[in-house]
């Protein structure tokens, strides 16, 4: 426990790093297939099969990292956790009811009799939308230091807009990947329709987080930090004009480069959740605990990290294992 | 009503939702991969078509469960932020390593049982299949070692109203794991078991007579027959484990208020909080001193000692456990009868399932759920018996709760209860809408071609 020092400083630290990953892994994996859900409403009813089926593998596992990043939160940051989750009550309820809709129509679907599908189907668009509607407005809600104010409200709103058209983007990006023909054309089209979702996101985010809290604004525009960070903007508006020529570009002819949007988005999500995790360190509820203050007992810390560090790789590997199995186009979905 | 009370509604909803589909994929799990494995030693296409069908049912309640158990993690923190706040120490480990050692075993290997057949190899898909059984089983057991130390905690020691831990084996083998973990993993297989048997009687019924229909309606009363004499030993077993711990839960169970020998064990009554007796009571002398302190003399402890000098109840709420503990009981003895004169109908004559007479067949389709009715009325029986706590003489219910406005509470509560209505109908309504058209032969998949069938065997090999 003392390897690196006092224990009180670095275990929460590394804590906070773990919690950080999870949310990251989340955001992206269950990003995509809450996109496609949400992209459901433009598809016509064999492409919805397909869409499901190029997910259907997956978002159960993607989930898991939502039940990881909570458990995290809960375990380790045992008053944040009681703080941020009682005071986003509502939204958590609402984003809950979401993940109970789309979770079991994934199954009901196929399942029902014939007639019940496309209810089932709706259901899936629903819980989706609910799913990221509120997870948007949570974001919102956080960076605005959980203040509840008319203006707080209006902007989580935004959020709660950006981050479903920004989930809906690389839900779209995705099926570039995982599809073929004239579903990976409409899913070219999404794209095109999806990115301003992220642009915007990222920019409400970046120029609504140092106006709020001075502090941020600080660590961001004081020298020589501010030259150290500007790496991480250049970065992003690259990437997004190099995703914008690719998206005109595709599909190519023998299906090259299908995987550059879904890649470079997931690049676009990392750079923006370092953005965050610079601008809020070592604060955990934003401006009122830090995760030293929040920090479970460094006992109890110690046996959760080691069997992490035994653990992570492990479900990193039969992760990777899974995406290998059902790697290429998805093909249609049976129990074979 | 207080945000306290519709808080317990709450979660007690959303986790008696939430335990009917575990209950069902920990055993089914298990059952799933006996059938992959019959089918890999013999090629029969019986033991492919009863995996074909049972794999469905498997995926629906396990997404049935994952998604109402995402609910409860966050629950913790909406609504009982107290329970982390005091005993986080100890209850966060035991849930971070059932996230880790548990949830993504099942959720990525899930993938791989459901879809990946003609994927990979056969023999992965059977360890697939294994791994899921096996992460079901974990997480099972870790969820139980956490509710068995809020029972009987043990290693750990208070400081500041904060519980640390100091001894992690005395933590998770705690007083009560044991016998709280096998009663439970046995009530699972006892559920499997009879819904196999009833969602099989019924395709018998309306005319299906498959082989694969056969081999589940044996499989499900076999594993009944077997399992239910144990699991009465188990709770038994439980029960004294129960007296030791907790007598004012198990005073509450029989309905007994005075401390003293000669308990006669109460077969039915009203038990009355405001007069503190029992109403109506029907009892054999004698019977609670006998089952407990195998002595018809045994000192067998009663409620009236858990009232506090100035008269505020320390007990749990009689009538709920009561009953609870008696509608458990009862259909405990139903299986029984149900199982045990199933396997001598089919056992005589050796005719197998055609020597099981109507009636019974007719018996099982109901029973199909007892599995549910019986773990219900289990776990309200030593839930609601361990209240006023919520960590057995650390921690009470009431000052674990979240100060959220009851409305806000109250709002929530009627849409889960709304939803959880609607999807038990529409569960329930699936299962026999698969069981039909699997009776009516309508492909549930392409059958894998027999040359194929013949390479899994010799794979297996």
């Amino acid at each position: 426990m003392y390897l690196f020092g006092d224990p009180a400083t670095w275990l929460p630290l590394a804590f906070a790093a773990l919690l950080g990953l999870s949310i990251l892994i989340y955001v992206v994996l269950d990003g995509f297939d809450l996109g496609v859900g949400v992209l459901f409403p433009f598809a016509d009813p064999d492409e919805k099969d397909r869409m499901i089926a190029s997910i259907g593998p997956f978002w159960d596992a993607n989930e898991t990292w939502l039940v990881l990043a909570i458990g995290i939160l809960l375990v380790a940051f045992p008053t944040a956790h009681g703080t941020i989750l009682t005071a986003l009550y509502m939204p958590v309820a609402v984003m809950l009811i979401g993940l109970i809709l789309r979770g079991v129509s994934f199954e009901f679907r196929v399942k029902a009799p014939a007639g019940h599908k496309r209810s089932w189907d709706r259901a899936f668009y629903i819980g989706s939308m609910m799913t990221s509607l509120s997870q948007g407005y949570m974001l919102g809600m956080y960076i605005m230091g959980l203040d509840v104010t008319a203006f707080t409200l209006a902007f989580s709103a935004g959020t709660a807009v950006f981050l479903t058209v920004a989930y809906s983007f690389i839900g779209a990006t995705w099926l570039i990947l995982k599809t073929e023909g004239a579903l990976q054309l409409k899913a070219v089209t999404w794209s095109k329709g999806g990115i301003w979702g992220v642009v915007l996101g990222l920019g409400a985010i970046s120029v609504a987080s140092p106006l709020v809290s001075p502090r941020i604004f600080d660590k961001w525009f004081s020298m020589p930090e501010f030259f150290l960070l500007l790496p991480l903007p250049l970065m992003s508006g690259a990437l997004i004009v190099l995703l914008w020529l690719a998206l005109r570009r595709l599909p190519t002819s023998d299906d090259s480069f299908a995987w550059f949007p879904f890649a470079a988005t997931i690049v676009l999500f990392v750079l923006g959740f370092f953005g965050m995790a610079y601008s809020f360190y070592p604060f955990i509820v934003p401006d009122q605990i830090t995760i030293y203050e929040a920090a479970s007992a460094p006992e109890s810390l110690f046996i959760i990290l080691i069997g992490t560090l035994f653990v992570l790789p492990m479900i990193l590997g039969y992760t990777a294992l899974a995406y290998t199995v059902f790697r290429g186009k998805a093909t249609a979905l049976s129990y074979d | 009503m207080d945000t306290l009370i519709l808080s317990r509604i709450q979660f007690g909803a959303n986790i008696s939702f939430h335990i009917l589909f575990p209950t069902i994929t920990i055993a089914l799990g298990w059952v799933l991969l006996f059938f992959k494995l019959r089918f890999s030693r013999t090629g029969d296409q019986k033991w492919l078509e009863a995996y074909r069908f049972w794999v469905k049912v498997f995926a629906l309640s396990f997404a049935m469960g994952v998604v109402s158990g995402i609910t409860m993690s966050f629950q913790f923190g909406t609504n009982w932020p107290g329970f982390m706040e005091s005993v986080g120490n100890i209850a966060g480990p035991l849930l971070a390593y059932e996230v880790m050692t548990a949830f993504f075993l099942e959720a990525v290997f899930l993938g791989i049982m459901l879809f990946g057949m003609s994927k990979v190899p056969s023999w992965l898909h059977t360890l697939s299949t294994f791994l899921v059984a096996f992460g079901t089983t974990m997480s099972a057991f870790w969820i139980l070692v956490l509710n068995s130390w809020m029972h009987t905690p043990a290693g750990f020691e208070m400081r500041d109203g904060v519980a640390f831990a100091t001894d992690w084996f005395a933590i998770i083998f705690n007083p009560s794991m044991p016998y709280r973990l096998v009663h439970m993993l046995l009530a699972s297989g006892l559920t499997v078991a009879f819904l196999l048997a009833g969602l099989s009687a019924f395709r018998w019924l309306i005319g299906d007579r498959s082989d694969g229909v056969r081999a589940t309606i044996k499989t499900g009363l076999t594993i009944g027959a077997v399992l239910i004499p144990l699991q009465i030993l188990a709770g038994d077993f439980h029960g004294l484990n129960t007296l030791e711990h907790q007598p004012q839960k198990v005073a509450a169970m029989e309905g007994n208020w005075e401390t003293g020998p000669n308990v006669p064990l109460v077969l039915f009554a009203i038990p009355n909080e405001e007069t503190r007796s029992n109403d109506f009571e029907i009892g054999i002398p004698n019977g609670a001193s006998l089952i407990l302190k195998h002595s018809p003399d045994g000192v067998v402890p009663g409620l009236n000692d858990f009232v506090a000098e100035d008269g505020t109840v320390q007990h749990p709420p009689v009538a709920p456990v009561f009953f609870s503990f008696r509608i458990m009981v009862a259909t405990g003895m139903a299986m029984l009868l149900l199982s045990w004169a199933s396997v001598f109908f089919m056992a005589r004559k050796r005719r197998g399932v055609e020597g099981l007479p109507k009636p019974l067949l007719y018996a099982m389709v109901p029973m199909a759920f007892s599995g549910w009715l019986a773990t219900l009325a289990g776990w309200y029986t030593t839930e609601i018996g361990r209240q006023p706590w919520l960590v057995q003489g650390v921690l009470t219910t009431e000052a674990a709760v979240a100060d959220v406005p009851a409305p806000m509470v109250a709002s929530t509560l009627i849409v889960y209860l709304a939803i959880y209505a609607a999807l038990l109908t529409a569960y329930i309504g699936v299962l026999f809408y698969l069981a039909r058209k699997a009776a009516k032969g309508e492909p549930l998949g392409p059958r894998v071609p027999v040359a194929q069938a013949a390479q899994v065997t010799v794979a297996a090999e």
